[in-house]
């Protein structure tokens, strides 16, 4: 094995850091968390000349070391602690050449920290449109550095920098700001007490405990030294920042021409339309409104096609296979119960596709910036949008994009809310029971079907932000409303980017909710064909006694000893116990055993009831036609009717049934108390609007 | 004079901007001491403010700008 070393990607949000990061690593990636967090690490392998590896970690994107985030904290924390396996041998600051000026606020930090500091100038492709030239050897000297100019979007500079960082230990480490400048004689007493620490490492202890409260002060001894208040700290603070812009104003007056006249106009055409008072709402809407038609239509062709296939498989493998439990555990468990989460693998995809359209275009921020007057009516802020679209693809994601609301108030409403919205793991559901009760036919040029799916939407954006608004009259949390957020250029979005996104975002996905899929699936068929008793053990028997004089054919008894068996079997002895409780809102204890393995998940409801529905049977129907031969025990109506079919997607609107986003709402909030009130409220809530529903259309 | 008071396309100095209200990230945007700042748009209601402050494009509420002291350029 070659030597290998530890490369940092650090830079502002915006700057491209992402790009630089797929650049230099193509699809070697892994993302996995920092231990005891839930913020993304992302990491991967780059190969540079004679042999040198360089494991390049990208982390979260920060405006500079003075944490205000969980994610901020984790570049402080690892840049601060030279034992970290992760430590950087080498940090290489990514930004951008129309923000430079404030790009290098953060390298100067960096640079002070006395780690060898390389600066990537992204967007190099962009200088000719702004006027912009840079005298690249002076700003090297004068910022004690090399410069890689690179442009990702050209795929240009990039072997230039993988030299720079093959040649690491060439890169200067003096600072670039005299930390005791900031206050001579309060860092001189600091400087007395820890005559052996760095004085920029200390001060930057000091002031991120004012800032986040995380650092562990014990680390450097502290303790014992009186430090000032927090309106003292951020004063220097402010002085440090002061100072710092002074520096880089200096090296910029030098090093960087810009010719204003050669500015175009094309951010500030673009901002007057999509940020205005009447267009800019229309936008924003008639996207939305293209989201949510494309899933519906686009998607469903693979999705049918998916779905089809599963089918045939299932069917195949039961006549090439011997018959015995192994191959009924495969045939009838395992292969339907995937064929429940693959199916969902368009839908996933594209709503990650809009997604990262939207956020690398730089249109995201412009609907933050109309929307938070209005959120803020409702108890949120113009942030949480972000949230609540990213919630229709999943709420896990939304609850961890709800840290850049600076307000503690706004960001745990959000947090609440979100479940709310419409996730994809309901969309097969919503899907398949859409299907089977709302009739086709068109209205305007919309199908119904279309229109219902439309309207779950709706009522899942409005539950949330109703909820908002009753939160944010009962919760009393008093804190400062912070709000600052970046307005970036608008970039016509990396194909490579939003490709890499989309396929890391459904592949996380697929996993983390296959597991769990294929675990109950086999639990469900283990539990569907095993019983105990003489209506289980004996159900042939008992069955052609039964029927004897009814003169069934021999495919009809077949079905109805399947059906005897399953009732009887232990999942069914289960459901019976429960039946009474949901048979008010028009289910029997098939669904019911569905609803309670939602509980898991919800898209497992789909993957249940094609487990539960398989079993015994050979044919080679698709789920949706097994559903719709169900017939109600009780009425002698089909199971899946208008009545029971809407309570069911009510249910399934309201219901708080992922235990995923439970445990990452604890961790978020660091407690127990908001899932277990978003699980009691939601689930009750949507009990109650089911058996109103119910009862009142049957 | 704070930035609350500019009007759409006005543009003036920063004169004081050291309020502990102030978010130290927007500081280290650089709205500080002699700095330029513009008034680029304004959402509905007035609020929240879209500015050019020294060269970065950022939003923020009309409360915080409120807090930003200015001081209009000659001419």
């Amino acid at each position: 094995m070659g030597r290998q070393i530890n490369v940092a990607l650090i830079g502002n949000p915006n700057t491209g850091k992402t790009s630089v990061f797929n650049a230099l690593t193509g699809l070697k990636q892994k993302v996995s968390n920092y231990p005891g967090t839930t913020v993304d690490k992302k990491e991967g392998v780059c190969k540079l000349p004679r042999g040198l590896k360089a494991h390049i970690i990208d982390l979260p994107g920060t405006y500079s070391l003075n944490a205000s985030s969980l994610d901020e904290n984790v570049v402080v924390e690892l840049l601060l602690n030279k034992t970290d396996k992760n430590y950087p041998d080498v940090a290489v600051i990514i930004t951008d050449v129309e923000n430079l000026k404030r790009n290098l606020l953060l390298f100067t930090q960096i640079k002070d920290l006395r780690i060898p500091t390389v600066l990537v100038i992204n967007m190099a492709d962009r200088m000719k449109h702004r006027g912009i030239s840079l005298n690249i050897p002076l700003l090297e000297k004068k910022l004690h550095t090399k410069i890689a100019l690179i442009s990702t979007r050209q795929k240009t500079g990039i072997d230039e920098l993988k030299d720079i960082i093959y040649n690491y230990k060439e890169v200067p480490t003096e600072p670039c700001l005299d930390t005791s400048r900031i206050d001579p004689d309060y860092f001189d007493s600091l400087r007395q007490a820890f005559p052996n620490q760095d004085l920029y490492k200390l001060w930057l202890v000091i002031s991120q405990d004012a800032n986040f409260g995380k650092m562990s002060r014990k680390t450097l001894e502290i303790e014992k030294f009186k430090t000032k208040s927090i309106s003292e700290l951020k004063r220097l603070q402010q002085k440090e920042t002061i100072k710092r812009y002074q520096f880089i104003n200096s090296v910029l007056k030098v090093g960087q021409t810009v010719d204003t006249s050669k500015a175009t106009g094309l951010r500030a055409r673009l901002d007057r339309i999509l940020t205005h008072k009447v267009w800019g709402y229309v936008i924003f809407f008639v996207i939305l409104l293209t989201i949510f038609q494309a899933i519906y239509d686009w998607a469903t062709i693979p999705m049918d096609f998916i779905d089809g296939a599963f089918a045939s498989l299932s069917h195949w493998l039961k006549e090439v296979l011997p018959s015995g439990a192994a191959t009924n555990l495969l045939a009838e468990g395992i292969v339907p119960g995937l064929g429940g989460i693959l199916i969902f693998i368009p839908q996933i995809a594209f709503l990650f596709l809009f997604i990262s359209v939207l956020e690398e275009s730089g249109y995201m921020s412009r609907v933050v910036f109309l929307m938070d007057r209005v959120m803020r009516r409702f108890g949120l802020s113009g942030k949480s949008v972000v949230p609540l679209i990213s919630g229709t693809a999943c709420a896990i994601p939304a609850v961890m994009a709800t840290r850049n609301i600076e307000n503690w108030k706004e960001r745990l409403i959000t947090i609440l809310v979100v479940p709310f919205t419409t996730c994809s793991a309901r969309l097969p559901v919503y899907l398949i029971i859409i299907a089977l009760v709302i009739p086709e036919g068109r209205f305007i040029g919309l199908s119904y079907q279309a229109l219902s799916l439309m309207l779950l939407y709706l009522i899942g954006f409005g539950s949330a932000i109703v909820s908002a608004y009753i939160l944010d009259k009962l919760l009393k949390i008093q804190r400062k409303s912070y709000f600052v957020i970046e307005m970036p250029n608008y970039k016509v979005p990396l194909l490579r980017n939003v490709a890499i996104t989309v396929v890391e975002k459904t592949k996380a996905f697929v996993y983390g909710a296959g597991k769990i899929i294929l675990a109950i699936s086999v639990i469900l068929f283990v539990l569907a064909s095993t019983g105990i008793g003489r209506q289980f053990n004996e159900a042939e028997y008992l069955v052609r006694m039964e029927v004897a004089g009814e003169n069934l054919s021999e495919e009809e008894i077949e079905t109805r000893i399947a059906s005897h068996k399953l009732e009887h079997s232990l999942i069914g002895v289960a459901g019976k116990a429960i039946e009474p409780v949901i048979q008010p809102l028009g289910y029997d204890w098939k669904i019911g055993i569905a609803i309670i393995c939602s509980f898991a998940a919800r898209e497992v409801f789909v993957g249940t009831l094609a487990t539960i529905y398989s079993v015994g049977q050979d044919d080679e129907a698709t789920i949706k036609n097994r559903m719709k031969k169900e017939i109600n025990p009780v009425s002698g109506v089909p199971l899946f009717n208008f009545a029971s079919g809407i309570s069911l997607l009510l249910f399934y609107a309201f219901a708080m049934q992922c235990m995923s986003t439970l445990a990452i709402v604890k961790r978020e909030t660091n407690s127990w108390l908001w899932p277990m009130v978003q699980l009691v409220f939601m689930t009750a809530l949507a009990y109650v609007v089911a058996l109103i529903v119910y009862q009142f259309l049957k | 004079m704070t930035v609350a008071d500019l009007k759409k396309g006005e543009s003036a100095i920063i004169t004081d901007s050291s309020s502990d209200e102030i978010p130290l990230k927007l500081l280290e945007m650089g709205c500080l001491p002699g700095n330029e700042v513009e008034l680029l748009q304004l959402a509905p209601f007035n609020d929240p403010l879209y500015l050019n402050i020294n060269g970065s494009h950022v939003a923020i509420r009309k409360r915080i700008a409120a807090l930003i002291q200015i001081e209009k350029q000659d001419g």
